[in-house]
């Protein structure tokens, strides 16, 4: 890939920008190196982080591969795929409930509030414990701090969730530069602009997402035509197919429903997943349960699996062919296909995908690290050490307002390269008004209530005056990320109008930053109770030697005055032993340190001295 | 913007993106036309305007402008906004006609053309007719609609070319008076294929379904 990317070698020293693909199933971290994009292994080696986070008995919370540990041993205290949930409230996620074992507590509407042991996490919260894990590995890798990061997210997200995603970084201690679609990474991950201009689709089956995004490739420009996909649509539900018809075995062999019992059904799903990959390179496996003594085993060939999926296979072409029509394209116009995500090594996926498009797909770079490098090169870009590529990208949704009978006016349409703006004048319904209140929404349909309700903002301290004379200008900017800016201006004085948002889901500012200063919070008081254990663990070593050297001739070889001073020098570290203030017990280890010196000394003669008696015998 | 100083260095910027002596990115105008470096002509090559799109998001991209400060990195964001929306607007031959009506003082608001115009009242007619057979399942008002279809897209075909016309007249105009004559020409001939386009939307609807 050398040559494929053009570096700059004298922005070595600048802080790195690491890109994260923060993934339904498995997330990634990578980096730009002198050579190219490059994926930053964890401290075993391993290059996916399980986007799995786990609330130990003691407290604690880990994420990734110790959390997949626990996912078995503490269902109920563990959590997976958070990035369905993200930038959610309740009332949307019914069918996430019905398929996964999330646990919803009070307060949800707005955002979901996950129940682990006796705490709450939002799904922000929780995708910040698997990125502080991203980073940590980062760092322990370069040797340097990481606190910036391109965060990729699925094309088809919508404002809330990408807001979600941002949050999640900042909760983490990250500042995300950018949110980078997932397909769009991916193909900056190819480098495909330097073999030519050209169209190219981006097919990318996820874990739990679905998105295909239609470039076209100009001198390095990746141009993004248009953009479609499912955020309802993985992985996971070829897993849950799997997982139901196996039950359904069970149940009737068995005579019992383990469909209730979480342990079970994580053993179950580890067993579908194992005998799903499996029949990525050969006809035919076995899916194999052994529970409390009762062993499950069925045979499961390619054509049978192939049967079983491909209605999901099928949903994927949907929205592949209206993507097709939004760029204005046929099938035959379509240069090169990339495959991206897990799922997309099954061979009937494969198959389909080179239907449609009548091209045969990509499948050089691994489909799991490909949008992680992409997010890499990204931040190359941003970096400034890529120059020669560049990545406009489009808002997937069309932005509009609630206006009367409900009906939605729409301000910004769907596949609109991004940054995108659109204004409109507001003006008052009645005599003395106030407040004008601005429903936006995010979707396709004709009325509002079909629509995503993104947020209400909310013109305050208008100037009170005759109905319809107030002129305020509305300027609504999607960024480069996705996601809405709003701000006004009252055309009569030209003075900036304030706005009140108020998302309709997802956190608050102030809610965010209570989550960072509790993070900081938290994080400090772990390290401090980490090093006074650490600092009691040394004190520990020390008395029992002395209480050792103590037996010794050594120590009736010293003064009383000697003694006296040992004595106290224990007694200080004993008082302050129990302190969480590791300083202090370290200050007292040293001083009992010094103290016991001379014992020491003694006593190291005295064994020599036996020692060379004893050759002497 | 012509009279403008550089917010960074306070030297005259002849209103260009980039500050001539300092290189900073100033605020952009707004004025699509002036934006793309483009006199205000109807007729437009495309080629040449994507060619100066690409180019000028290279320079703009907020993807540029990281490291930059805030003031830089708002610039950025304003200016890439603005480059997009009038790439958008200036590439389609209708909404960039639309655009130099709004710039000219022209009212161009959504009109729902509820009025028929007068020469397609006949049309319009027999149109609805048909609509309704198909509707409790006569199923030979089909091909009448396949017709009239057909009837639309050849009238929009004319309206399109119509249009042609009166860019080559409006870019051609020796004064403003004239122009703004064509202009009202436009305004009338854009209504004329709003009302034409609908039909054949609703056309298509019906037999698609
Ligand atoms: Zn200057």
């Amino acid at each position: 890939m050398s040559s494929t990317f053009q570096i700059d070698f004298s922005a070595a020293h600048k802080p790195v920008i690491v890109g994260i693909d923060l993934g339904t199933t498995n997330s990634l971290v990578a980096f730009m190196d002198l050579t190219g994009p490059k994926v930053i292994p964890g401290p075993e080696g391993e290059r996916l982080v399980p986007s799995i986070v786990s609330v130990r008995q003691d407290g604690e919370v880990v994420a990734g591969n110790p959390a997949r540990q626990l996912l078995i041993e503490q269902p109920d205290r563990t959590v997976y795929s958070v990035k369905r949930l993200m930038g959610k409230g309740v009332s949307d996620i019914g069918e996430e409930l019905r398929l996964f074992p999330f646990r919803i507590a009070e307060g949800s509407e707005s955002v979901v509030r996950l129940q682990l042991g006796d705490r709450t996490f939002t799904p922000p919260e929780i995708s910040a414990h698997v990125l502080r894990q991203l980073k940590q590995n980062a760092e322990a890798y370069l040797g340097r701090p990481v606190t910036q990061a391109v965060i990729t997210v699925p094309a088809y997200f919508n404002d809330a969730q990408r807001q979600a995603t941002k949050d999640a970084g900042r909760i983490a201690g990250l500042e995300v530069l950018r949110l980078v679609n997932e397909p769009t990474a991916a193909s900056l991950a190819y480098g495909l602009d330097k073999r030519k201009d050209g169209v190219i689709a981006v097919y990318d089956l996820g874990g739990g997402t679905f998105d295909i995004s239609i470039l076209r490739l100009h001198e390095g420009i990746f141009e993004v035509l248009a953009t479609n996909g499912d955020t309802h649509l993985g992985g996971d539900d070829i897993d849950n197919r799997l997982i139901q018809i196996a039950l359904e075995d069970i149940q009737s062999e068995w005579g019992e429903d383990i469909g209730k019992n979480r342990e079970a059904v994580q053993l179950l799903r580890r067993a579908v997943i194992q005998a799903k990959e499996e029949l990525s390179f050969v006809p035919v496996t076995k899916i194999e349960l052994e529970y409390q003594g009762k062993a499950y085993r069925r045979e499961l060939t390619r054509d049978l699996f192939e049967k079983l999926i491909a209605d999901i296979v099928e949903r994927t072409l949907g929205p592949c062919r209206d993507c097709l029509r939004d760029a204005g394209l046929s099938p035959e116009q379509i240069d090169e296909v990339v495959l991206v995500g897990g799922s997309t090594r099954i061979p009937l996926v494969q198959k389909a995908v080179e239907t449609l498009f009548k091209a045969r797909p990509h499948t050089e770079l691994n489909p799991d690290e490909v949008v992680a490098l992409g997010a890499a090169v990204q931040a190359g870009i941003l970096a400034g050490d890529v120059q020669d590529k560049l990545l406009l990208d489009v808002t997937p949704l069309s932005l509009g307002i609630e206006t009367m009978g409900g009906v939605v006016s729409k301000l910004i349409h769907r596949n609109s390269t991004i940054p995108a703006s659109a204004t409109e004048i507001f003006t008052t319904g009645v005599d003395g008004q106030r407040n004008v209140l601005i429903h936006v929404v995010q979707g396709e349909r004709e009325l509002a209530k079909d629509c995503r309700s993104l947020a209400r903002f909310d013109l305050k301290d208008i100037e009170p005056m005759p109905a319809g004379m107030a002129r305020i200008e509305v300027r609504f900017l999607i960024d480069a990320n996705g996601i809405l800016n709003v701000s006004a201006r009252d055309l009569r004085t030209g003075k900036e109008q304030s706005v009140d948002v108020k998302p309709s889901y997802g956190l608050t500012d102030e809610q965010v930053e209570a989550m960072i200063l509790e993070s900081y919070e938290k994080a400090e008081e772990d390290i401090r109770e980490r090093q006074a254990r650490e600092a009691r663990v040394e004190a520990d070593t020390i008395m029992n030697a002395l209480e050792k050297a103590k037996q010794n001739d050594a120590w009736l070889e010293l003064t009383d005055e000697e003694r006296r001073t040992i004595d106290e020098a224990l007694n200080r570290l004993l008082m302050v032993y129990h302190s969480d203030d590791h300083l202090l017990i370290r200050q007292s280890i040293e001083h009992l340190n010094n103290v016991t010196m001379k014992l020491a000394e003694n006593m190291m003669n005295s064994a020599v001295s036996n020692a060379l008696k004893g050759t002497k015998l | 913007m012509e009279g403008t100083r550089c917010w960074q260095c306070g030297q005259p910027t002849a209103g260009a993106l980039f500050c001539p002596s300092c290189n900073h990115l100033q605020q952009p105008t707004s004025d699509y036309y002036k934006f793309f470096g483009l006199p205000q002509k109807l007729n437009l090559d495309p080629g040449d305007l994507q060619k100066r799109f690409y180019s000028l998001s290279r320079q703009l991209h907020p993807d540029r402008f990281t490291r930059s400060t805030p003031t830089e990195r708002q610039y950025s964001l304003e200016a890439t906004a603005i480059l997009n929306d009038g790439y958008r607007v200036l590439r389609d031959p209708v909404s960039r006609a639309e655009y130099v009506l709004r710039q000219r003082g022209f009212d161009v608001g959504e009109q729902r053309s509820k009025d028929v115009p007068p020469e397609l009242l006949e049309e319009v007619f027999e149109l609805n007719m048909a609509l309704e057979e198909l509707k409790v399942g006569d199923e030979s008002a089909r091909e009448q609609l396949e017709e009239s279809r057909a009837r639309f897209r050849s009238m929009r075909d004319e309206v399109d070319s119509q249009l042609q016309q009166l860019f080559v007249r409006y870019d051609e105009s020796a004064d403003q008076d004239s122009a703004n004559a064509i202009l009202q020409e436009i305004r009338g001939v854009l209504n004329r294929r709003r009302y034409i386009r609908n039909l054949v939307d609703q056309v298509e609807r019906e037999l698609a379904a």
